[in-house]
């Protein structure tokens, strides 16, 4: 297997940034990582996730949609959209990886999003095999394993060095493009580290949480539960689970005017905020129980029973990890389960 | 890079129709004539002045008109009042057709057809009505109950009257909600109306209007006899995409843009009541 050693990360990464804009994680502060635009020197974080998700590559958290031109009655489009340029995001876990193949479904199912298209079709995802599992990780239940971390590249690191292996052209095409600075390596040590990180992952806290209880067939009953009442009783609608999900994709459109013209932007919009389903003659969601209950019928049930029993949930454990109130969606799976 | 949906084409609005004193009905043209795109009757359009805002409107013409499209619109809001102060002329920006249409040409082919409108919720069904009248031969029989707080609110009353009145294929019910001078038609509320006129059971119905008068008559319908499977309606929820994208049209698992906006009362059944 091709690999390369700890101490020859930076010239990789230095190789990637001569031909392409490379993002890895970085530590903000200790343990506080977050993707950033590689500069020569910069360190890769040894933290076992980034605080955001990584869907703002293919799915901004603002982008400008078109511009608009307004003479006296008259309207002008102008469709600033160009051809993206190739990136590579180095750092990848497993569970972010899967959430791009969530978006996929809704992005590029028809009318395909040609916005979110043009930045997948030129990212490269290199993944990052986790070893160390937190105790908010629940990937598993959604049936990722965090060992095989998928993407278009699949690194895994022994201790000692870091293993690549392709999984698309893409990922081929990638490899092949800094094999000279790779080296044929014995990857033996791997199944070890993969055993030890899939052992971690069956003590965690969360190992024994199941889907089973979910999906399409079972909108009205869950709708209907009595539980959301006090599960959501204590939610103010942040948005933070929503900022911080790796799935959630609901977005605004919004338009400002620049004073020389308009131009249309779209932005990150959460389920959680009053005004999301308000219109001038009502709100078909007016109190926080119908708000906070449409977020996870979304994730467990909505999502599912139009995209094949796929959940709109990765197990990545950021809501967990951040919600003021300490909400999230496995307290709901479990308040909702079958006993 | 293909064309993407969210960018909208332009149209220029070539007449308005002053119908009630909060509707006025706009008719788009392409920039070089014509239509600026094709619809189905019940599909809808989203309509955009770039700086004030973007909004889902019901196409009221019906797609045999060749030359034009019509939106009748009340004015509620921010977007709706900007366009009700517009002159003809104006331009605005278009994208659609969006969602899913009443199934004229399947469902309700040579079946007999009841209507039942309330306010600015004939402005979808007016769509349907004109692509029946022009394809006369391919249904049964025809009628129309509509009704609104006032003689004066009725929408499109010219060409009711003109037209629809006047076409002895098709039964006309008008009513208004409080008796008025000049006004020597049937007063009361829609469902009850419905119920007194006690139409045939063999009929497929569509019914759109203020949620609480589909509500009542809905379940009139039913004391008369009806099934849900025979009653059709469209929905109206906030949207921003339009194509199951953006997330906030949804009644469950369907978005109300892309599944909808019409629905059968059996398949509304299947849903959660959060509409």
């Amino acid at each position: 297997m091709l690999k390369i050693s700890a101490s020859n990360l930076n010239a990789l990464f230095d190789r990637i940034a001569e031909k392409q804009t490379l993002y890895i994680p970085v530590d903000r502060e200790p343990n506080v990582s977050e993707y950033k635009k590689y500069e020569s020197g910069m360190t890769m974080s040894k933290a076992l996730n980034t605080v955001r998700s990584a869907k703002d590559f293919f799915f901004p958290q603002t982008e400008n949609l078109a511009e608009f031109k307004m003479s006296g009655k008259t309207i002008e489009v102008k469709d600033i959209r160009k051809e993206n340029e190739d990136f590579v995001v180095f750092g990848v876990r497993a569970c972010d990886a899967r959430s791009f193949g969530i978006l996929d479904k809704v992005f590029l199912s028809e009318p395909v999003d040609s916005f979110y298209k043009n930045r997948r079709d030129h990212g490269t995802i290199v993944t990052m095999a986790c070893t160390r599992p937190a105790e908010t990780c629940f990937c598993t239940t959604f049936g990722i394993d965090p060992t095989v971390p998928g993407g278009d590249v699949s690194v895994f690191f022994d201790g000692e060095n870091y293993f690549f292996l392709d999984n698309t052209p893409k990922g081929e095409a990638f490899v092949a493009s800094v094999s000279d600075l790779l080296e044929n390596g014995d990857a033996s040590k791997l199944a070890e580290v993969q055993e030890n990180a899939r052992n971690i992952m069956k003590k965690l806290p969360l190992a024994g949480l199941s889907t089973d209880s979910f999906g399409g067939e079972r909108l009205m009953e869950h709708f209907n539960s009595d539980k959301w009442a006090e599960l959501s009783e204590s939610c103010f609608g942040c948005g933070t689970c929503t900022f911080v999900c790796p799935t959630c994709q609901c977005y605004d459109i919004r338009d400002f005017d620049t004073g020389n013209g308009i131009k249309r932007f779209r932005c990150w919009d959460s389920c959680m905020y009053s005004d999301f389903t308000k219109m001038a003659h009502g709100n078909s969601r007016n109190s926080q129980l119908e708000r906070f209950r449409q977020r996870f019928m979304h994730k467990l049930v909505y999502f599912p029973a139009n995209n094949d029993g796929e959940f709109g949930c990765v197990g990545c454990g950021r809501c967990l990890s951040k919600c003021p109130i300490s909400m999230n969606i496995v307290k709901v799976m479990k308040a909702l389960e079958d006993k | 890079m293909n064309n993407d949906t969210l960018i909208p084409l332009i149209g220029v609005v070539t007449d308005i129709r002053q119908d009630t004193p909060d509707v006025k009905t706009f008719r788009v043209n392409a920039l070089d004539g014509g239509k600026v795109f094709e619809h189905m009757p019940g599909q809808c359009a989203m309509l955009s002045i770039p700086g004030v805002g973007e909004g889902m409107f019901s196409i009221t013409s019906s797609p045999t008109n060749k030359e034009f499209m019509e939106f009748s619109i009340k004015k509620c809001g921010c977007l709706t009042t900007w366009l009700h102060a517009m002159d003809v002329g104006q331009q605005i920006t278009i994208r659609g057709p969006y969602g899913n249409y009443f199934p004229v040409d399947t469902e309700l082919k040579g079946k007999d057809l009841l209507f039942v409108a309330g306010g600015i919720g004939l402005a979808p069904l007016r769509s349907v009505i004109n692509y029946v009248r022009d394809k006369r031969a391919d249904y049964g029989d025809v009628q129309i109950v509509y009704g609104s707080r006032s003689k004066d609110d009725l929408v499109d009353y010219k060409e009711i009257i003109d037209e629809w009145t006047a076409d002895p294929n098709i039964e006309v019910n008008l009513t208004i909600d409080n008796p008025q001078e000049g006004w020597d038609g049937h007063v009361g509320f829609v469902p009850n109306y419905v119920k007194e006129l006690n139409p045939s059971t063999n009929k497929t119905v569509l019914v759109c209007g203020p949620p609480i008068m589909i509500k009542f008559t809905l379940a009139g319908l039913k004391e008369l006899g009806f099934t849900e499977t025979q009653v059709y309606t469209t929905m109206e929820l906030r949207m921003k995409c339009g194509v199951g994208k953006c997330g906030r049209c949804n009644i469950g698992d369907k978005y109300v843009c892309k599944d909808g906006p019409v629905f059968r009362f059996d398949q509304l059944d299947a849903l959660p009541d959060e509409y």
